[in-house]
């Protein structure tokens, strides 16, 4: 079973997200979203002060298997990228929800992470996934 | 678990990246059970096989010998690529699961020499990688396995052990009954061979410049333009394909399959658009090469092309360089960057 915190917001895409105390918004994929992946040799980040829609692409991750899009959870600038991403993409599948993260953003309306699911909605998600 | 022509296998056991590096530095092995033994008998076996096979099967005199070699249909297209070995009597060929009908319908159709076909239900274990032969040795009480030539196999009826592979290193792969399989595989296991599932076979088999059927070889493509000249036996005989394969040699061939290495971010996969000076081209089979730490690929370009080119991914044009395969042989990166 794939972990799936009770503290995150998730899309049906597979990205969570996390408010943080200075009311900016981390995104980052899903354990369950690494796990189907597989080893991840490539992230494809936004740009630093770009603005992204909710539900549109943002970035696009590569694994050894495909490369699927990342979708922005939230509407908003992007106001910082994992960096380190660049030179250990392995970090997404050690670490998914920790310095696995992708980007953080600075969100036009914060009411936006309500249309989100819950981590008990996720698992049906997850679960649905599976079959 | 992946449905595999009807077989269901595993894409990787664990991280396919360390099952790759445990086969380039150590010994992993691969249940490749799904391939299709077909054992060929009857007075006229190695005409049957001369004809069928566009390399030379008459040379294969003593028992043991193996080549590798192509079917190919009356257009020179590739039915099936294959791995042909002398018996005693008669041959074994084993050709892949995904071409199993085909290819036993191919040979029933063409069998005018009245042979005698019998596919086998047989497993078969890969065990690949610098460790591998010892650690074989070891586990299944053989002994002088170092001394049997590449592309030959020791054949003791029930198991047959022949120094080939899919991998690019040294390893053995063994045909045995399914039942002694599962024992083999658990005591192969304990010695310290890392299970090795599709991904990792598919990535080493790229890194070791091997074509695979169905992406970079197919029935409506010349083995001429699929990198597989070399498997092609010219001298004076008739074997099916040849004619237009004279003919297309005649006429000038125009595309040639090569290899492709992109340094920068992203991955080379199968069905990008190549862009050279020369005219376009299309990745056959690309992935990230765990050895090299970038993405290789197979492609079929305008045969003149060379140095640097670009491949489209996601509408952007990222440049790649044109390089031979193999890519790693041994370990070790084989091929030389174009100045």
């Amino acid at each position: 079973m794939s972990e799936i915190p009770a503290e995150l917001k998730y899309a049906s895409s597979h990205e969570w997200a996390r408010l943080e105390e200075d009311g900016t918004v981390t995104v980052g994929i899903s354990d369950h979203a690494q796990e189907a992946l597989g080893d991840v040799v490539y992230v494809e980040q936004p740009e630093l002060g770009q603005t992204v829609d909710a539900q549109a692409e943002a970035g696009v991750v590569e694994s050894v298997k495909a490369a699927s899009d990342i979708y922005a959870p939230i509407s908003g600038t992007v106001i910082s990228v994992n960096e380190a991403l660049e030179d250990a993409p392995e970090m997404v599948n050690q670490d998914p929800y920790g310095d696995g993260w992708f980007f953080r953003i600075e969100a036009d309306n914060l009411g936006e992470l309500e249309d989100l699911l819950d981590s008990e909605g996720y698992a049906e998600v997850v679960a649905a996934d599976q079959h | 678990m992946v449905d595999f022509a009807g077989w269901e296998m595993p894409l990787h056991y664990g991280s396919q990246i360390e099952e790759h590096h445990s086969v380039r530095n150590e010994a992993g092995m691969f249940d490749v059970s799904h391939m299709t033994v077909i054992d060929i008998a009857g007075e006229r076996a190695g005409q049957f096989l001369c004809r069928l096979v566009a390399n030379n099967v008459g040379k294969l005199v003593e028992t043991g010998k193996a080549l590798y070699g192509l079917l190919l249909n009356d257009a020179g297209g590739v039915v099936d690529d294959l791995i042909v070995y002398r018996r005693e009597k008669g041959y074994r060929c084993v050709v892949n699961a995904g071409s199993r009908e085909k290819v036993l319908v191919w040979f029933a159709e063409h069998n005018d020499e009245g042979v005698e076909l019998e596919e086998r239900d047989l497993a078969m274990v890969a065990v690949q990688g610098p460790r591998a032969l010892s650690i074989y040795e070891q586990v299944s009480g053989l002994t002088g396995l170092a001394e049997l030539a590449p592309f030959s196999a020791r054949d003791m009826q029930e198991t047959m052990v022949a120094r080939t592979g899919y991998t690019g290193e040294d390893g053995v792969e063994i045909i045995l009954p399914g039942e002694e399989a599962r024992s083999l595989w658990h005591d192969l296991a304990a010695a310290g061979v890392a299970p090795a599932g599709l991904a990792a076979r598919d990535t080493l088999r790229l890194e070791a410049g091997l074509n695979l059927y169905g992406q970079d070889m197919d029935d409506a493509t010349s083995p001429l333009v699929s990198n597989l000249g070399w498997t092609i036996d010219w001298e004076p005989r008739e074997f099916i394909g040849r004619k237009v394969l004279e003919t297309a040699r005649e006429s000038g061939i125009d595309e040639k399959l090569t290899g492709l290495i992109m340094e920068g971010k992203g991955i080379l996969r199968h069905g990008q658009l190549v862009i050279t000076e020369k005219g376009n081209g299309v990745v056959t089979s690309g992935l990230f090469s765990p050895t090299l730490g970038y993405s290789i690929a197979l492609a079929r370009i305008p045969r003149t092309a060379k140095g640097a080119c670009e491949v489209e991914i996601r509408n952007k044009r990222q440049p790649v360089k044109i390089v031979r395969p193999p890519f790693v042989r041994h370990g070790q990166r084989v091929f030389k960057t174009p100045s």
